[in-house]
């Protein structure tokens, strides 16, 4: 018996086998533990529960949905919500981002100076305090009665900001915005450096028809998809004690995006300025006596280059600030999170809530870093195009 | 951006020729610095007249706040209720012993920060009596103290008390992950990749969530224990997954010949991991450990959506009564300065580490 267990092999074997099955144990205790107590409960378990009508009403939502919708429906409402947001704060993290971080090393003092208070004020207070102290500004503008229109019809008020939008429907603007997005990869995609014998005024004219085609192509259908009897334009009008027509953008979802917005560029203007820090200074240089312009230098040569360094600290910065979209439950924003507490709370089913939840998660972030891997590895350098 | 100032000219003109080169470089330089100028002067004026010229200081002023029609600041509601943001519901006549034990924690803090601390046995023991110290205090039934159970902390306190104990509890926890991750033994290294990598892509919030709302169902009754440890628990294995990646970042920087030589020395496994490698990789690891350390006492901030009171939740409840319901944002103002105190001297602390080590310049 000592001998077998001398040998390393049976022992490196006994180990991970312990290893492992002491996991699957914990697991298989929980699974079981579950199972009682739920039975003691009365509850049944499994996945039926999604075709029950919930009952609860949530406050913002990009497709249709009622107090009788089903559950699984709710739960589509909470990811495109959660999507909605990343879709929007992410972007403008990044331009906040490259905009300070461009600040931090322009060279100009006073820049630096305003970009380094961003980024130490900023970055050194917690998310969800920030966004609770934007939302209590938000809820504090003047009531609806109060506010004056400015630009043509943008309204701030406390139950929201009122923004003119198009009388459509929202199957319409979501096929016309996949046609754009379709036509600039495609755009993006005729590149001379990919198609060496590429004849380039000839790309560039199929690429504007290319670009001209999309645009009349979604024009067309935004006009179709029309809600009828009304004018294709809304802007908000003051009636009575509120405002109508235009989109109105609550506070919660304004107050999630301006806080993500700024939390996450003051992070990703330092990754942002370490890239610029990267980008070795004869490359300038080197612009610099081909007779390039200041503008040509930051815009052909050090922001590519500065970008593409941090392209995989980036990547891991976007999953991290679209995990940190779950905050908007502190003020009701009812994103994927909110609308799985939500469920769990109305109908008990806990274990499958929260499974859905994770794997959603999951999912997600997979998705979001495999794609922005994927754009890494289209873009970044390769052999001897940069050395350090 | 930057026009080329040859240096021999810069030093004949030290003070006139930084200036110029910095601030007055070129016709745009000069336009950016006047506008950027002129906006710092816009918010530092308005900040003043409002958190200093128009404000109201001194306790239980809040009428006066309420009838002051200029829009400064009311400080009243943090001079009257600041006993509430740092220390929750502690019973009043026992918070001197909160106070002593939250400065008790902070003093072990900055004692970590010399490094003559820095080593496997000083570190540990200097935590592990700060934090009993800090728990004896806070918990008391000892002494004529009387016994103030977890429900009763509050505040700034529940806050470093949370943020402490899931430093204590995670570090150890992360070296393990880190180990075992690196493991030669190919099922075990699996294993925990994929513990460390599904738990890496959650949000701390349902990690937090589960622990306090789904463990009690899964758990056998004895393991369920009080919301707060388990919330204290799911934190901590969170904190381990990111703590052990960047300690395995900081193990993959050390050359290979670090660990061969010492096995060519004939040192066992638990001699090379203590002695040679963890060492240096926490050498190397120390930037952006620090970095860790700065979010998750900001993190710590979530715990007031679980439902607990920290200082977070402790500034909403005082100026969430009728009195003060006008003074949220000062109120805000006050926990925002109290994070932003300790996570910016973290902060530069890292910052001055970094420069010190050189790590980043290798």
């Amino acid at each position: 018996m000592t001998a077998i267990l001398k040998d390393r092999r049976v022992r490196d074997s006994i180990l991970q086998i312990a290893f492992v099955g002491s996991i699957v144990l914990v697991v298989v205790v929980f699974a079981l533990t579950a199972r009682v107590n739920l039975e003691a409960q009365g509850l049944t378990s499994g996945f039926g529960f999604l075709e029950r009508s919930t009952g609860w009403r949530i406050s913002f939502s990009l497709i249709e949905y009622s107090t009788s919708s089903p559950y699984w429906k709710a739960i589509v409402v909470g990811i495109l919500n959660s999507l909605f947001l990343g879709a929007i704060a992410l972007p403008l993290a990044t331009l906040i981002g490259v905009a300070i971080g461009v600040m931090r090393t322009s060279g100009n003092g006073m820049a630096e100076l305003v970009g380094t208070f961003y980024v130490e004020t900023f970055r050194n207070i917690p998310l969800i305090l920030q966004l609770l102290f934007w939302y209590t500004l938000l809820l504090s503008l003047p009531s609806a009665r109060e506010a004056t229109p400015i630009l043509g019809g943008i309204a701030f008020t406390g139950r929201g900001i009122y923004i003119p939008g198009l009388n459509v429907t929202g199957e319409s603007v979501f096929v016309a915005a996949v046609i754009t997005m379709t036509a600039m990869a495609l755009a993006l995609r005729f590149r001379a450096k990919r198609w060496p014998d590429l004849d380039l005024k000839q790309a560039g004219r199929e690429r504007r028809l290319l670009w001209g085609a999309a645009v009349v192509l979604a024009i067309v259908i935004l006009w179709i998809g029309r809600i009828p009897e009304t004018s294709l334009l809304s802007i908000p009008e003051q009636r009575g004690l509120n405002f109508r027509e235009g989109i109105r953008i609550s506070p919660e979802l304004m107050a999630c995006i301006i806080a993500i917005g700024v939390y996450g560029g003051a992070y990703i203007a330092e990754i942002i300025r370490a890239g610029f820090n990267a980008v070795p200074k004869g490359q300038g240089e080197a612009g610099h006596a081909l007779g390039l312009t200041s503008w040509q230098i930051f815009s052909r040569i050090r922001l590519p280059l500065a970008i593409r360094i941090v392209m995989p600290t980036l990547i891991n910065q976007y999953v991290w600030l679209f995990k940190a979209t779950t905050i908007g439950i502190a003020i009701s924003f009812t994103d994927f999170f909110m609308v799985a507490s939500t469920a769990i709370n109305q109908s008990g089913q806990t274990l499958e809530l929260i499974a859905i939840l994770m794997g959603g998660f999951l999912i997600i972030n997979y998705t979001i870093a495999w794609v922005l891997n994927r754009v890494n590895d289209a873009i970044k350098l390769r052999g001897t195009q940069l050395r350090i | 951006m930057t026009a080329s100032v040859m240096p021999a000219a810069l030093s004949r003109q030290p003070v006139l020729g930084v200036l110029k080169k910095k601030y007055f470089a070129t016709r745009l330089d000069a336009a950016v610095t006047v506008l950027f100028a002129a906006f710092i002067a816009w918010i530092v004026w308005s900040l003043v007249n409002w958190g200093v010229l128009d404000a109201v200081f001194g306790p239980n002023q809040g009428d006066v706040c309420r009838e002051d029609l200029e829009g400064g600041a009311c400080w009243s509601v943090v001079s009257t209720r600041w006993r509430i943001v740092l220390f929750g519901l502690y019973p009043f006549e026992e918070q001197w012993r909160s106070g002593i034990a939250c400065i008790a924690m902070v003093v072990v803090a900055i004692l970590s920060c010399i490094p003559w601390f820095w080593s496997a046995r000083r570190l540990p023991v200097l935590w592990v009596v700060g934090f009993a110290t800090f728990y004896v205090l806070m918990r008391g039934g000892f002494l004529g103290l009387a016994e103030v159970t977890e429900q009763n902390w509050g505040g700034l306190s529940l806050t470093i008390f949370i943020f402490a104990a899931v430093s204590l509890l995670g570090m150890p926890l992360a070296i393990i992950f880190a180990l075992l991750r690196r493991s030669k033994l190919p099922w075990i290294a699996r294993t925990m990749a994929l513990v460390i990598d599904t738990i890496r892509s959650l949000p701390l919030l349902t990690i937090m969530f589960t622990f306090a709302i789904v463990m009690p169902f899964v758990l056998p009754d004895w393991a369920i224990g009080d919301k707060l440890y388990r919330v204290i628990v799911g934190y901590a294995l969170f904190f381990a997954c990111y703590q052990a990646e960047i300690i395995r970042g900081g193990m993959q920087a050390l050359p290979n010949g670090q660990e061969e030589a010492a096995k060519a020395l004939g040192l066992g496994y638990w001699h090379r991991i203590g002695y040679i490698i963890l060492p240096q990789a926490f050498r190397n690891a120390l930037p952006p450990t620090i970095n860790q350390f700065v979010i998750t006492f900001k993190e710590t901030s979530l715990v007031t959506i679980i439902g607990f009171f920290d200082v977070m939740a402790s500034g909403r409840a005082a100026s969430g009564t009728a009195e003060w319901n006008f003074a949220v944002v000062e109120m805000y103002v006050f926990v925002a300065l109290i994070f932003y105190v300790f996570v910016f001297s973290l902060s530069r602390y890292g910052a001055y580490l970094e420069r010190r080590l050189g790590v980043g310049r290798r």
